[in-house]
């Protein structure tokens, strides 16, 4: 692998050098410039076009595989689709960070399409971190795609990041959730200069006592522009949560659209969302503890986006 | 060491609030400010501290005028500011709050010592945020928490540092307020109501309606302040206040 995917690889997957004993797959430029299954964990190419398989055992538990993908020039469109599938009753870490670098005046695009099939009772967290870099003049494009099945009792955590650096985002989500199934999505996104973010969660909880929480919260800096729609449906007795807190900076704009349709007498839906500068209050604090507004700023952001 | 001098203030299209407020702090002294409900003593402590500006007037700290001085400069003098009305962050944590407020990274132990002065268990606030979550009383003590933190302090004011906290816990702030008094070489300013804070005060200031009512030494104007109370009478001079 090149220095650049090196890189991005301790920023989005906690790498130090090696993946030692773990299942992981490293893509660099479209390319395969790495991998390794382990007893309970297999990833293998898919047959029919890019990307991979990746299954894991019933019942696995404690183990960490990672997914990362790189585009470390210009004039790459990246297109990948994985599959995952997890067996009933795994418990498991998934790491799926992606970092794109432009030095030229082409785009440098990452469009990962990721299934998730989570068996009964399976439990995983699934983490991923966005990074752009470079300086070329081409556009930094990350369009992830995540759409996850969850079978009765099974339990999603996403934590997904994105902090600097990527020009253009279209974030899709979706999840259908069976009984007692529950998912639980952590959203961090900041935007700055020119940058562009969308992101659209679609959520369907049709099982019995089935849960959602969504909790997404944004910086949008500079003259940046981020959209966000989300729609939780349940169609049974279930829970919906969505929250939604952007952050105002400079000229950012946020448009957010939060929905939510009850096809059902018990289905409890809950929307809380906020959109605005950074209270003046709270920068008076900071500055009585010996901050300058600048720093003030910096740390209600930093604490904002943990 | 802290001197004001003719301070008045009037919010914008507001009338005037403060009247002309003449008063010295001395050197390791504690003062405490009481009054009436609206009596101007917030909108006292926030010119202090710099959040609001003064419409005349001059401050003095340590004898250098810092009248036009911002929060951060005076913050980074020796003035710290517990508000009456905690800040809420969505994300900041008690401990980066608390660091924040100390200037740089702090142990555990240390951070134990600061949330153990205003009684809170530090296994259970560390990693909170400071947020909407925490209670009332819980948030105030936070609050005194990160003015308590404060490296190079000369003056520290607390604005009703008793409100909703409980009695138990108030004992303990009682003897930080004492411990902060006989350690360091701050003046301390606090704002209450409370007989307990009243009891260990140096020097006792009435403010109502934007004016310095009485100002003397605890044994001066502490009995008098409790009679009226005692009487029922219109508390802390206010008797002045309400004949006018
Ligand atoms: N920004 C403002 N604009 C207009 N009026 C204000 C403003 N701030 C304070 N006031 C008014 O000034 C008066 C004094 O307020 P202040 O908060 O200083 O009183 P206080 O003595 O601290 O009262 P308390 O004991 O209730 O805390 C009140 O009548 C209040 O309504
Ligand atoms: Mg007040």
């Amino acid at each position: 692998m090149n220095n650049i995917t090196q890189k991005f690889l301790e920023i989005v997957s906690d790498y130090k050098g090696s993946f030692d004993g773990v299942a992981y797959n490293i893509r660099e430029d479209g390319g395969c410039a790495g991998r390794q299954s382990t007893e309970h964990i297999k990833i293998e190419s898919k047959p029919d076009g890019p990307g991979l398989v990746i299954t894991i055992d019933p019942h696995t538990k404690g183990e960490t595989v990672y997914i990362p993908a790189c585009v470390t020039k210009s004039n790459i469109n990246d297109l990948v689709y994985n599959d995952f599938y997890v067996g009933e009753g795994a418990d498991v870490v998934i790491v799926a960070g992606c970092g794109v670098h432009a030095d030229g005046d082409a785009e440098a695009r990452h469009n990962g399409i990721h299934r998730f099939f989570l068996g009964k009772g399976s439990h995983v967290l699934y983490k991923e971190k966005h990074v752009g870099t470079g300086s070329g003049k081409g556009l930094r494009r990350i369009d992830p795609v995540t759409d996850m099945v969850l079978e009765e009792d099974a339990v999603m955590e996403m934590d997904t990041i994105q902090i600097r650096g990527v020009d253009r985002t279209t974030r899709s989500t979706t999840g259908v959730l069976k009984a007692r199934a529950k998912l639980i999505i952590h959203e961090r996104l900041m935007t700055d200069g020119e940058e562009r973010a969308l992101t659209d969660f679609n959520v369907v909880m049709e099982g019995e006592d089935s849960k959602v929480d969504l909790i997404s919260r944004s910086v949008a800096r500079g003259s940046s522009y981020q959209e966000y729609h989300s729609k939780i449906t349940g169609n049974n007795r279930c829970t919906g949560h969505s929250e939604c807190d952007a952050i105002l900076v400079g000229n950012g704009k946020v448009n957010a659209s939060p929905e939510l349709y009850a096809g059902h007498l018990d289905a409890e839906l809950i929307h809380e969302a906020a959109i605005g500068k950074i209270a003046g209050e709270q920068i008076l604090k900071l500055k009585t503890l010996g901050l300058t507004q600048e720093e003030a700023e910096e740390k209600i952001i930093q604490g904002f986006l943990r | 060491m802290l001197k004001l001098e003719s301070i008045a203030w009037r919010p914008q299209d507001g009338e005037e609030i403060l009247k002309g407020i003449n008063l010295t702090v001395a050197e390791g002294r504690l003062t405490v400010i009481t009054g009436p409900n609206g009596g101007g003593k917030t909108s006292l402590a926030k010119i202090i501290a710099g959040l609001q500006t003064p419409t005349a007037g001059k401050i003095w700290l340590d004898g250098q005028e810092i009248t036009d001085l911002d929060i951060t400069q005076r913050s980074r003098m020796g003035i710290g500011y517990a508000f009456q009305q905690p800040v809420r962050f969505k994300g900041l944590t008690v401990r980066s709050l608390l660091e924040i407020a100390a200037g740089g990274d702090l142990c555990n132990g240390e951070i134990c010592q600061l949330l153990g002065q205003v009684g809170l268990c530090t296994q259970d606030y560390i990693d909170r945020e400071v947020n909407a979550s925490l209670s009332g009383g819980e948030i105030k003590r936070i609050e005194i928490a990160t003015v308590l933190a404060k490296k190079n302090a000369r003056l520290l004011i607390f604005d009703e540092p008793e409100a909703g906290i409980d009695l138990w816990s108030f004992t303990g702030l009682i003897d930080a307020f004492e411990q902060l008094k006989a350690g360091r070489n701050c003046s301390l300013l606090i704002i209450s109501h409370q007989e307990r804070i009243l009891e260990i005060a140096d020097e006792i200031v009435v403010i109502a309606d934007g004016k310095v009512r009485t100002q003397g030494s605890r044994e001066e104007v502490l009995p008098a302040l409790l009679e009226n109370e005692k009487t029922g009478r219109c508390p802390l001079h206010k008797e002045v206040a309400c004949n006018e």
